[in-house]
């Protein structure tokens, strides 16, 4: 056991004087889960729009101060025609342009319902349908405010009809994406790098000749990445509740559980792949395109799998990622126990066992 | 076994497939002895040595290594050996004192040992002021140097040393040999392969492989008398020459 420690402490020396397993340790996190939480979603901001207004009335004129009031949107330009809305998006400023009907606030009083037509600019689609929805947002708030003060139900009635919020919900998705990432890059990738970095080094030969059984030395490499997945995991999860408001409706034992399990099931990827390669490079390499691509491309973090064709659907299947992320917006989003993901849990279980037998194999057949 | 002898060789063979890259090799070397394992590249050393020191198991034949079996104990065999590699091999990333403390740890030293044991060394290197000073930053002489006190840090019977002085000057060389002189005289078995046949003159006795087998096993001095020639490198050319 005192062997071990030492080992362990030798491992974490490693860790922290290198700069850059240190940055890909804990300023990766940070970024990926910053720039997919700011810069990667259909946020908008001061979006340029025009207005077509025929009916220049209280109501509307109410609900266009809403608009202009939003820090969403900045109302460039007055239009009075119809004829007028091909050029404006032409000049390729204005995203949209809110037409309103005729006798826009009469309508809602006498007939209770009243007209809007949004239209946006979807040569940039994510764009247009944020700015679709946020519209219909400000017209519901609206809404909303007229109906408490009067007791009768005025309608505005946009032609689209869309949930509110998009953009909270992109988030939502990258969360167990990026999770899912960081802990592969780290559990997977690290572990790799760093066994196949003794073996460039001579200094596995040194270990092997030593005392130090080879499954000692293994577990000896892992174990650190094991504690830092689990601070990495935590972080994650901190960040997406803090700063995104992301929900966590089921339990946080369960979503750590799974967490640590899915760990384990990376650093098994990570052995296998070192008892392939020889070089840090090679470890890299294998690690990013064999790990990395089909996490990104084909867990359905990004791309949902059911739009995918066929072959690639099974494929998915052999992805260890894409059951985690299953898992882990089933617990945070849908707050789902244990009897709904144990399949998934399984398999997970399943394929770590797998490549761990894998990996023993591999390894004895290299010390022939 | 007898009781002198430390390593007790009798036709050990690896094969891969068809190709037997060592080929029933004999020898036994004695206690407190140089024993020189020389050999072309591709000769067979580097397997040979690996059967040796347990990591890697023979086709067939006999050895013991200290006392145990390669078959059924190289795990014994482990604890009682040091082994320094061609290729240097302490971490770069680690400064001099934590290298020792670590590859003491890993022998089951005990901390109190460990921290006595280092200081003394330090000492007698000379390494007080770079102690803690990264190993990457060290010369590579003086990382040799170290690498081979790391090696006999837990008190090994014998010491493997796989061309230890590829790559560095004559000087250094010259003090490196005196430290494996050192190390024998305090009872340490030294078993050293070489490419340079001046270093083979140091040795006590001198073993010369062949595509896999021994060929030629003696002191240096009587293996010139047999060869009829006046250096070790005469020895080995002849020989080399002979089984073309």
């Amino acid at each position: 056991m005192k062997r071990f420690i030492g080992f362990i402490q030798k491992e974490f020396y490693h860790i922290f004087r290198d700069k850059r397993s240190l940055f890909i340790l804990f300023g990766m996190p940070i970024a990926q889960i910053m720039l997919f939480g700011f810069a990667i979603t259909n946020e908008i901001n001061n979006v340029d729009i025009a207005i077509l207004d025929h009916s220049k009335d209280a109501t509307t004129e109410e609900i266009i101060n809403k608009i202009s009031r939003s820090k969403y949107f900045s109302i460039k330009q007055m239009i009075t025609r119809e004829s007028e809305i091909e050029p404006t998006f032409q000049k390729g400023k204005i995203k949209a342009v809110l037409n309103f009907e005729k006798d826009f606030g009469k309508n809602l009083i006498v007939e209770e319902s009243a007209k809007i037509q949004i239209i946006t600019d979807a040569t940039d689609p994510n764009t247009a349908n944020a700015i679709t929805n946020y519209i219909n947002a400000i017209l519901q708030n609206y809404q909303q405010s007229i109906n408490k003060d009067i007791q009768l139900d005025y309608q505005i009635i946009p032609e689209t009809r869309m949930v509110y919020n998009a953009e909270l919900k992109s988030v939502f998705m990258f969360v167990p994406g990026v999770m899912t990432i960081i802990l592969m890059l780290v559990s997977a990738m690290m572990t790799s790098i760093s066994i196949t970095r003794e073996k460039e080094l001579g200094t596995m030969e040194i270990l092997l000749v030593s005392p130090l059984k080879p499954f000692q030395v293994i577990i000896g490499k892992v174990v650190p990445y094991i504690f830092l997945s689990i601070i990495n995991a935590a972080v994650i999860v901190l960040l997406s509740i803090f700063i995104f408001k992301m929900p966590v409706e089921g339990s946080l034992f369960l979503l750590g559980a799974e967490s640590v399990l899915f760990i384990i099931t990376s650093l098994a990827l990570g052995i296998l792949i070192s008892t392939i390669a020889n070089t840090q490079q090679s470890a890299m390499m294998i690690s990013l395109m064999g790990l990395m691509l089909p996490v990104i491309l084909l867990s359905g973090f990004i791309f949902p799998i059911s739009s995918m064709p066929v072959p690639l659907q099974i494929i998915s299947n052999i992805i260890p990622a894409k059951w985690f992320i299953v898992i882990i917006k089933g617990i945070m989003l849908k707050g789902v126990g244990l009897p709904y993901i144990w399949k998934e849990t399984l398999i997970l279980i399943g394929m770590t066992v797998f490549f761990i037998v894998l990996s023993i194999k591999k390894y004895k057949i290299r010390l022939e | 076994m007898k009781a002198e002898n430390v390593i007790e060789v009798n036709g050990l063979t690896k094969a891969f497939g068809d190709f037997k890259a060592v080929n029933a090799i004999s020898f036994e070397v004695k206690k407190g002895e140089i024993f020189g394992f020389l050999g072309a590249n591709g000769a067979g050393k580097t397997t040979a040595i690996k059967m040796l020191i347990g990591i890697s198991r023979p086709t067939s034949g006999e050895a013991q290594v200290v006392g145990y079996d390669v078959f059924t104990h190289p795990e014994s065999i482990k604890k009682n050996i040091g082994y320094m590699s061609q290729r240097f091999a302490l971490y770069d990333d680690l400064t001099v004192n934590e290298n020792i403390t670590f590859f003491g740890g890993i022998y089951g030293l005990s901390r109190l040992k460990i921290r006595e044991k280092r200081k003394q060394l330090i000492e007698e290197l000379g390494l007080e002021d770079i102690a803690n000073k990264l190993v990457g930053s060290l010369p590579l002489g003086w990382k040799q140097k170290l690498s081979f006190s790391v090696s006999l840090f837990h008190d090994p019977k014998i010491v493997f040393l796989d061309e230890p002085t590829g790559g560095v000057d004559p000087i250094t060389r010259r003090q490196f040999w005196e430290m494996i002189y050192k190390a024998a005289d305090r009872g340490t078995t030294i078993f050293v392969t070489t490419h340079y046949m001046d270093e083979a003159e140091y040795c006590d006795r001198v073993s010369i492989m062949v595509d896999g087998r021994i060929e030629a096993l003696d002191t240096p001095k009587k293996l010139k008398q047999q060869f009829e020639v006046d250096s070790m490198n005469d020895v080995f050319l002849k020989l080399a020459r002979n089984i073309e």
